[in-house]
């Protein structure tokens, strides 16, 4: 896995001294304050040729072992000139789980922060489409919290009855 | 004056007012031409599609939420059921991120079969993919000679681990089955004869007057559109973008093997009908690569690390395997994993297929997220489709390859 180059992490610490990097193998992780990522994520795209975003994912920290904040968003960044690999992260907390749509910059984001939205409920400013996309319009939940069950819930006795009078 | 393809690219029609006598047809759930289970919503003005809006999620299934609870042996007969057309594909992939994780290093064999299967199942995907295209723009014929070669590799695959269809066939550090010497006859003897079926159906297919006329242009992706969109292998290169993970971000075996990346500037139905056409080549060059070298050895990590399951002779018959059976098996026990997460990704048929780990030392992810290339390349449709006629619906779907079980999960 191609990892990430010296001077991309020295660019982004003189532009904002107080990132968090982190490494495991062989990845190197930088946690980005939520204020800042429109800011951070143009330095990547614009000056450091992080051209394509591989995914926009989430994770819900809520039994995580050591964790203090809730859920903590993953932007998975690549380059197709340099071939680096760059995770960004950016933790957000109940109740303002509000976080700035990239889809301006990658146009690949609008699905992946629609999919993001759907599991999680995290709210991404300034999406254009800005709609569930695998779950029914109309679901309540978001299911891959962990304090929805993988069982149990049921959703499905709340589907309307249809009949052949009413279809 | 019917409006012309620069007409809809041009404008926003779609929420024209003047527009209002726009057609609404709802193309899918259930239609042959969608292979599976995808819903469209086309505007259509006369034949020509003025806007398009995919209505997805009637496969979701919640695989990413049994990810976390399904311990990272059992997921993998999950991960078959993503791109069930090369499921040995998704198994690897699975593994692959598991073993980052866990931090294991494979045997030179294992990692060597692994790429054998891995192309083995780019190229069960390829023909089903380009046999679809064909199948949906007339050529019949075409679709049944790919499936008549799919059904030899169903018949490697079942020589291999016993499952023709849904393999499940890996393991955390390892594999259910090593190879066995009747699989290795049978893979020399496909790329022995796949060479001749490749020729017949490029005969029958690349200069087919109504076939060309109906992929050529259509749905064209740029190379900036294709990065930005962050679309991925056979899609992306088609259009020129020459990211290929075996090359830029060597895996298993592919460092030591001799191929080539294939690529076309054109981005139309048509060039990547060609890529993977070409791809099909380079992979059967890779495959009799492998199957002539395969390293002797284990196939798995040893029993002593206690990360793979043992064999079950020895777990019946010594004391060593039985305990280190249990070990892994035992809800309370099992694989040492760290607090940490990893991204992995294997270069697929598809595309990019990653996985995105969260490990908190328990036996199980504590989040199991799957990057899945058709999700990331059906997005890409309504760009696709905008300003051609309701017949190339079908043409542009069949190339980007959409398997509903991947894009839904």
């Amino acid at each position: 896995m191609a990892g990430t180059k010296p001077e991309t992490i020295a660019a982004l610490k003189s532009a904002y001294p107080h990132l968090a990097t982190s490494e495991f193998r062989g990845a190197t992780r930088v946690v980005v304050p939520r204020d800042d990522l429109v800011a951070v994520m143009s330095i990547l795209r614009d000056e450091r040729s992080f051209d394509y975003l591989v995914d926009v994912t989430c994770v819900d920290y809520l039994h995580y072992d050591g964790a203090t904040d809730r859920f903590g968003l993953v932007y998975l960044l690549a380059s197709t000139t340099t071939n680096e690999r760059l995770t960004v992260r950016v933790f957000v907390n109940e109740p303002d789980l509000t976080v700035p749509s990239m889809t301006h910059r990658w146009e690949g984001a609008n699905w992946m922060e629609r999919e993001v939205f759907d599991m999680f409920g995290i709210v991404f400013a300034g999406h254009p489409d800005h709609r569930r996309i695998l779950m029914p319009d109309d679901a309540t939940c978001f299911p891959l919290r962990k304090d929805y069950p993988l069982q149990g819930r049921g959703e499905r006795h709340n589907l309307p009855v249809l009949t052949r009078e009413n279809s | 004056m019917p409006i012309s393809l620069a007409d809809v690219q041009t404008h926003d029609l779609a929420h024209d007012e003047a527009q209002d006598y726009l057609w609404t047809l709802n193309f899918g759930p259930q239609h042959p031409a969608t292979h599976t289970t995808l819903r469209i919503v086309l505007k259509l003005d006369g034949e020509r599609v003025v806007d398009a809006m995919p209505d997805i999620g009637y496969l979701h299934s919640g695989f990413e939420k049994l990810g976390e609870h399904l311990d990272y042996n059992q997921y993998v007969t999950v991960t078959d059921r993503m791109n069930y057309i090369s499921p040995m594909a998704n198994n690897i992939a699975w593994h692959t991120a598991v073993e980052k994780l866990l931090g294991i290093e494979l045997t030179p064999r294992c990692r060597w079969v692994r790429t054998l299967i891995a192309e083995l199942s780019r190229i069960s995907d390829h023909l089903l993919c380009n046999g679809a295209v064909g199948l949906d723009t007339g050529a019949f014929t075409y679709f049944l000679y790919a499936f008549n070669r799919r059904e030899d590799l169903y018949d490697i695959f079942e020589a291999l681990c016993g499952a023709r269809f849904t393999n499940s066939w890996t393991r955390v550090g390892g594999a259910m089955y090593d190879i066995t010497p009747v699989t290795i006859e049978k893979i020399r003897t496909f790329v022995r004869t796949m060479p001749k079926t490749l020729d017949d159906m490029d005969r029958l297919l690349n200069r087919n007057r109504i076939f060309v006329d109906r992929t050529k242009g259509v749905g064209i992706l740029s190379k900036e559109k294709a990065v930005n969109y962050s679309s991925s292998g056979p899609i992306a290169r088609a259009s020129g973008v020459t990211r290929d993970l075996r090359k830029d971000e060597p895996y298993l075996a592919y460092a030591d093997l001799d191929f080539n990346i294939c690529c076309a500037s054109a981005g139309d139905c048509f060039a990547r009908y060609l890529v993977r056409n070409a791809e099909m080549r380079e992979s059967l060059k890779m495959v009799a690569q492998l199957v002539e070298n395969i390293p002797a050895g284990p196939m798995n990590v040893g029993i002593d690390e206690r990360t793979t399951l043992p064999d079950k002779k020895a777990v019946y018959s010594t004391i060593e395997g039985t305990i280190s059976h249990f070990e892994l098996v035992m809800t309370n026990r099992g694989f040492e994993v760290p607090h940490d997460e990893v991204y992995a990704a294997n270069e697929t048929a598809n595309g990019e297929l990653g996985f995105y780990l969260a490990g908190d030392g328990s036996n199980r992810a504590y989040r199991a997220r799957c990057r899945p290339p058709s999700y990331i390349h059906f997005a890409l449709f309504p760009y696709l489709i905008k300003g051609h006629t309701l017949s190339d619906v079908v043409a542009v779907l069949g190339s980007l390859n959409i398997i509903a079980a991947e894009l839904d999960r």
